[in-house]
């Protein structure tokens, strides 16, 4: 849906739609809590793309005269015990998080979808294969998944990417094929049968974009999930290599060891993470209900 | 054969829709290797012919199969056995791909308002779908402007294309779902209940609309309901199905003053008069339909008739004329 199919709605509520702007302060209104999510992920995504301008210290280069700083002029959030600026790594952070969120998300969700929507579609002996595969799959826990994952594909950016998003297929799929197995019966995917509408379209247009809405909510949450698993995998050795700044790792390597002395390790990466998570549930919610045109006059 | 009567009776005229000893027989299957350890049969045996500009009603009550037979003459459920032509071409064992071209020819109209328009398509994309599927108007703004026919035709606003399901009331959602049917200028339409779900007065319009398009278009209706009044009000002729065969077929007016067969009789008495002081003679059948898994040998019916004899229970009655166009499945007649 793009933002003037709105128009109409926005008119007929009695909002002055004229241009972009004044239609993003009426969503703004209408969902106060979704504004200011999307204000927070935009404020990371920002960091992410800006990292290199809004910081003036490499996020790697250390420095031994400031090992364990505490915040103050010139390190605003302190430093590690290499003398790394904390609030260089946090903001260069933005940008692995962010990566890894997303991309595992999006790369989960996709196979996902259509695991799911072929599943509940064409039924039979592929559905009994397909769900057979994903009971073992689910027998394992996110971590544990990701995990063998990892650690049979070596560590780097991009395979950390794939080894968080295998684990997030199996949820999808479970909830697109239970949406599609209720949707495929309704009147209107028979009635599109009787136009002679090919099986395929039937099942694109018809029965996936109903069957999308909790993938929304399920996505958003998972983005926090994918960011806490990259900490947890990086941590052990299997994520994000060293140096790079990753938060998970930055939080999980100085929890134990600096949370007394030096706090402010563990509680800037720790409140990029927490914020980040809450921005895109809040995000989702109203995205969620944005997309249906029920909710919407 | 039932149906060499049926065709004899009427007049010679190529019939948009010929079924003749139509089967559905849906098998109930059980445990792990999904042996079939029975069947339901939810159509056992339907004849039945329609004339271009004919509304044929399909009466009986919830679970004779009615429903069943509607959908299997769309090929929406295979049938069983049985075949179903249209305009004299036989499209029962047709694949997918060559049934396409007679998809044009018969469209749907259901029950449920709300579940039978995808919630997630505005109004107009809805009943421009079928156009887009085989490809008519396909030149930049003619099939906006057909749909836009379409919504005058059933009593929309064109304005209303841009609106969503949800924006609409029943009767309204209902006007959308006739319109799609419309779209392929078909020649037959099977209206399941299509007026069940909505307010007595809403009914009415709709059933109004459905008979005005039927006038203009010469459009045949296969009427499927349990409603006896709207039946009336719309079919030329009637069929009365009971647990999956037609047991009576008759044009509407002898149908409603003669019925001959016990069922159709106990089904007209229980139609609800409009006057207080109207005394009849109440003929109520007892006890439920049987199970259509294990239906009653013989006629379907005796288990529940007052007039049954040894007869009705071993032998299976044939529909047999009784009278000009009037067919009877019953042994007393």
């Amino acid at each position: 849906m793009t933002s003037t199919d709105h128009s109409v709605e926005l008119a007929k509520a009695g909002a002055n739609v004229t241009g972009w702007w004044s239609r993003l302060v009426f969503l703004a209104l209408r969902f106060p809590l979704g504004a200011f999510g999307a204000v927070i992920v935009a404020l990371f995504v920002f960091a992410a793309i800006f990292a290199d301008a809004i910081t003036t210290v490499d996020p790697t280069s250390t420095n031994a005269a400031k090992s364990l700083a505490a915040p103050g002029p010139g390190v605003l959030m302190g430093a590690d015990f290499m003398g790394r600026d904390m609030y260089s790594r946090v903001v260069h952070g933005a940008r692995i998080s962010l990566a890894v969120g997303v991309g595992s998300t999006v790369l989960g969700c996709l196979f996902g979808v259509i695991i799911g929507l072929a599943s509940g579609y064409l039924l039979g002996w592929f559905d009994l294969l397909v769900q057979r595969v994903i009971d073992i799959m689910q027998a394992l826990p996110l971590l544990v998944m990701a995990l063998v994952m990892a650690a049979s594909l070596g560590p780097s950016l991009q395979n950390t990417i794939i080894a968080i998003s295998i684990p997030l297929i199996p949820n999808v799929a479970r909830v697109i094929r239970s949406n599609t197995l209720a949707i495929r019966e309704l009147p209107y995917v028979e009635a599109a049968r009787a136009q002679g509408m090919s099986e395929l379209r039937i099942a694109v247009r018809h029965v996936l974009p109903n069957t999308l809405a909790p993938l929304i909510v399920l996505g958003t949450a998972q983005l926090g999930a994918a960011i806490l698993t990259e900490a947890s995998l990086s941590f052990l050795g299997l994520g994000i290599p060293e140096p790079h700044p990753s938060w998970g790792r930055m939080l999980s390597e100085s929890a134990a060891e600096y949370v007394r002395t030096a706090p402010w390790l563990v509680i800037f990466p720790g409140l990029a993470i927490s914020l980040v998570v809450f921005g895109t549930n809040l995000l989702g919610d109203a995205m969620r209900d944005l997309l249906d045109p029920r909710q919407r006059s | 054969m039932p149906m060499t009567e049926i065709r004899n009776a009427q007049a010679a005229a190529a019939p948009v829709l010929q079924v003749d000893g139509l089967k559905k027989h849906f098998p109930i299957r059980k445990g792990l290797l999904r042996r079939t350890i029975g069947n339901v049969f939810a159509v056992d045996g339907v004849s039945f012919s329609i004339q271009p500009g004919e509304t044929l009603g399909l009466v009986g009550e919830s679970g004779c199969g009615k429903t069943t037979v509607g959908r299997t003459v769309l090929r929406l459920i295979e049938p069983t056995g049985g075949s179903i032509r249209v305009r004299g071409e036989d499209i029962t064992q047709l694949s997918r791909k060559a049934l396409r071209p007679y998809r044009r020819e018969m469209q749907i109209v259901f029950q449920d308002p709300f579940s039978s328009l995808n919630p997630r398509m505005r109004a107009g994309d809805i009943v421009g779908e079928p156009m887009k599927i085989h490809g008519i108007g396909a030149e930049g703004g003619e099939r906006a402007r057909l749909v836009a026919r379409l919504f005058e035709r059933v009593g929309l606003r064109p304005q209303q294309m841009r609106n969503f399901p949800h924006e609409f009331s029943g009767g309204q959602r209902q006007r959308i779902s006739i319109a799609r049917a419309l779209a392929l200028n078909p020649k037959l339409i099977v209206a399941d209940e299509p007026v069940s779900a909505l307010d007595v007065s809403i009914q009415a319009q709709v059933i109004n609309l459905m008979m005005d398009l039927q006038r203009e278009e010469g459009i045949a209706y296969l009427f499927i309901s349990h409603n006896l009044a709207v039946v009336e009000h719309i079919s030329h002729r009637i069929a009365v199905m009971y647990l999956g065969r037609i047991v009576e077929y008759a044009d509407k007016v002898t149908l409603f003053t003669r019925p001959q067969h016990p069922y159709t009789e106990a089904l007209l008495s229980a139609v609800p008069v409009p006057d207080p002081l109207l005394k009849r003679e109440k003929r109520m059948v007892e006890g439920d339909v049987p199970s259509p898994v294990r239906p009653p040998p013989g006629c379907h019916f005796h288990t529940r008739c007052p007039y049954a004899q040894d007869r009705c229970r071993i032998e299976t009655p044939a529909l047999k004329p009784v009278g000009e166009g009037h067919l009877v499945a019953c042994h007393l007649r």
